[in-house]
């Protein structure tokens, strides 16, 4: 061990009370910021998959119908009447699907047929939206296998899947026919194979899911499809690779960031307040550090004075203190981090659903134990920059005397 | 230039003020002195002549106002903070009056601190050099305790040692027996001695006490700054 780290480590145990002060104080401001990630990333990837749970992350759409004067002239005047936007197909989209599956940016590529039309069962008559899926491709985007309460995933000839509120509403089970009516008179009538529930009210009392052929054919798409479904290896790329999207195939694209706008302000907000209160927890740690050595600068002055006179040079002595805060900043992030990972199983423990199962999984990533060590331990070297200054320019014949 | 190699230290016109402008008071008037290899001398004077600060300048822990200072015939005033640190380590030793160890290390650790300084970590020679030190010291059975647990006269067994372990040119002892009983003072002194005819090594002693001026080979005394008697002592 060189000398600085000898010296540092016997002046730090030899201030033991001093020394374990200060250290338990890192890990109290370690380990609630510790805590707080943890907390909080869990927390929000959970709110993120809850809500896209029944959302794609990029969803492709024809461009917009837009209306245009078939003459514009100067002199008439005139009023343009925004016209309803139709229900239309996707040109080429099996190459254009073929040809994002290539992307590496893109996990999975789903074409969708779906539109309006009504449920009817006995006496009972609901609007609902048809969803045409090619169903592998479909989970990948959306895991609607694994969301299932009763049946399976089965789309054929004549096969559907719906929510579990339409079930109520309907009074269906699985087995049950179903019929679908769309809005120009064309119908089908379909079994149920599956109920699923989806975390969300809306959708489960609105999506049927049928084969991409039978939504087609209900919904005079023969051949189209009304929107392709793209999921994605990295959420925060959503909007950036939407906009690529739209700008090379000239298709409306729609990430989740954008139709979740105000989620995504909420979560980014918080994430601001959350980063303002660990940098002032960082700072009011490197306070106490610092104040600890520069108190200890002057109990030591002596000795710093007796080691100057050994031949210890200022850039020996800058060292000892700065290596003081580095270890000091180690050990409290352990510590913190300790403490972090008990108040989380507690926290778990506690945190529970009404059913019992933990509210969210969250536990202390390694990755974040080793940035909070390196974290503390730098914060404590640059706390200590001061009062290492001030021990090596302390002139050793007045620190003797002292 | 036979005779100048054995000059240990040598001190040409040093003046030391403090202050500046109206307020600046000049403690040393221009010193000239000049020890050589294996002197045993005392420095005397009363308090406020300027015994401390000439020896800080000696000890390279302070830089004259002007002046030459050489120790081993190296220019002092040509060297660096870093330079004059280096200087020091190596062929100045240190005694306090107040033994000054550091309490978190050991005897043994407190001896062999000057090689651990200037080398930057430990090895075993430097311990196998500051064992046989203690053990000359009369202290074999102390290295592994801590500085204070050690008595007075122990610890400024250890102080010695320290100074030594160097092989220093020239040890600076300000009133090594100072705070010590006239037995444990003899002991020290005996010690010096000791070092001083075996390793032929350079002693400078501040001291008040006559008694132990008496036993060093030369007394250097200072008054007001000044250099006013320069002699050997008659050998008892």
């Amino acid at each position: 061990m060189p000398f600085e780290w000898i010296a540092a480590v016997r002046f730090l145990r030899e201030g033991r009370m001093q020394s374990l002060l200060i250290i338990v104080g890192v890990g109290v401001g370690v380990a609630v910021i510790v805590f707080m990630s943890a907390l909080l990333s869990g927390l929000q990837a959970n709110l993120i998959k809850r809500t896209l749970s029944s959302q794609a992350h990029i969803t492709l759409l024809p461009p917009e119908e837009i209306a245009r004067p078939q003459q514009a002239t100067d002199t008439t005047a005139l009023r343009l009447q925004k016209q309803a936007q139709r229900l239309r197909a996707i040109d080429q989209w099996q190459t254009l699907r073929d040809r994002l599956e290539t992307w590496p940016e893109i996990a999975a590529v789903s074409p969708v047929a779906s539109g309006p039309a009504f449920a009817v069962r006995g006496e009972a008559n609901k609007a609902i939206t048809v969803v045409g899926i090619e169903p592998e491709r479909y989970n990948r985007v959306i895991s609607l296998a694994e969301r299932l309460t009763v049946g399976q995933l089965r789309v054929g000839a004549g096969e559907a899947v719906i929510g579990i509120e339409l079930a109520k509403d309907l009074g269906a089970e699985v087995g049950d026919k179903l019929r679908l009516r769309a809005a120009d008179g064309r119908s089908d009538t379909l079994t149920i194979t599956g109920l699923f529930d989806l975390g969300n009210k809306g959708v489960n009392a609105r999506n049927v899911y049928v084969g991409l052929r039978t939504a087609q054919s209900l919904l005079d798409l023969v051949g189209g499809v009304s929107s392709i479904d793209l999921a994605l290896h990295d959420l925060d790329l959503a909007e950036q690779l939407a906009r690529r999207i739209a700008g090379e195939t000239g298709l409306s694209a729609d990430s989740w960031i954008k139709t979740n706008a105000q989620f995504v302000t909420a979560l980014t907000s918080q994430r601001v307040s959350s980063n303002v209160i660990r940098f002032f927890i960082a700072l009011s740690v490197a306070f106490g550090i610092a104040s600890v050595l520069v108190v200890s600068v002057i109990q030591r002055g002596k000795e710093i004075g007796i080691l100057r006179a050994m031949g210890a040079t200022q850039a020996q002595m800058r060292r000892i203190f700065l290596l003081q805060g580095g270890i000091v900043g180690f050990f409290g992030s352990l510590l913190g981090s300790a403490l972090a990972w008990s108040f989380l199983m507690l926290w778990q423990l506690l945190a529970r659903n009404p059913d019992g199962t933990p509210m969210f999984v969250i536990g202390v990533e390694p990755g974040l134990v080793a940035l909070a060590a390196g974290g503390a331990s730098l914060v404590g070297i640059l706390s200590a920059l001061l009062p290492a200054r001030r021990a090596a320019q302390l002139d050793p014949v007045v620190a003797i005397r002292g | 230039m036979a005779e100048s190699n054995d000059r240990v230290l040598h001190l040409a016109g040093i003046r030391k003020s403090y202050g500046s402008g109206e307020v600046e008071s000049e403690i040393l008037h221009g010193i000239d002195l000049t020890l050589r290899r294996g002197e045993f001398a005392a420095l005397i004077g009363p308090s406020g002549s300027g015994k401390s600060t000439l020896l800080n300048l000696i000890g390279l822990l302070d830089r004259p106002t002007s002046g030459q200072l050489h120790i081993d015939s190296e220019d002092s005033g040509q060297l660096d903070d870093t330079g004059l640190t280096r200087l020091r380590g190596q062929r100045v030793g240190f005694v306090f009056q107040h033994h000054h160890l550091i309490p978190a290390f050991t005897a043994e650790e407190n001896v062999a601190m000057p090689l651990l300084v200037a080398r930057g970590r430990p090895d075993a020679e430097m311990f196998e050099r500051a064992g046989q030190l203690l053990d000359q010291v009369g202290l074999a059975d102390r290295k592994q305790y801590l500085a204070n647990r050690l008595s007075g006269g122990q610890q400024q067994r250890v102080a010695i040692a320290r100074a030594l372990v160097t092989n220093p040119s020239l040890v600076l002892a300000d009133e090594p027996t100072g705070n010590l009983d006239t037995h444990s003072a003899d002991d020290v002194l005996a010690l010096l001695r000791e070092f001083n005819r075996r390793q032929h090594t350079t002693f400078l002693i501040v001291t008040h006490d006559p008694r132990l001026a008496a036993r060093c080979d030369r007394i250097i005394e200072l008054v007001d700054g000044r250099i006013v008697a320069d002699q050997a002592v008659a050998s008892a």
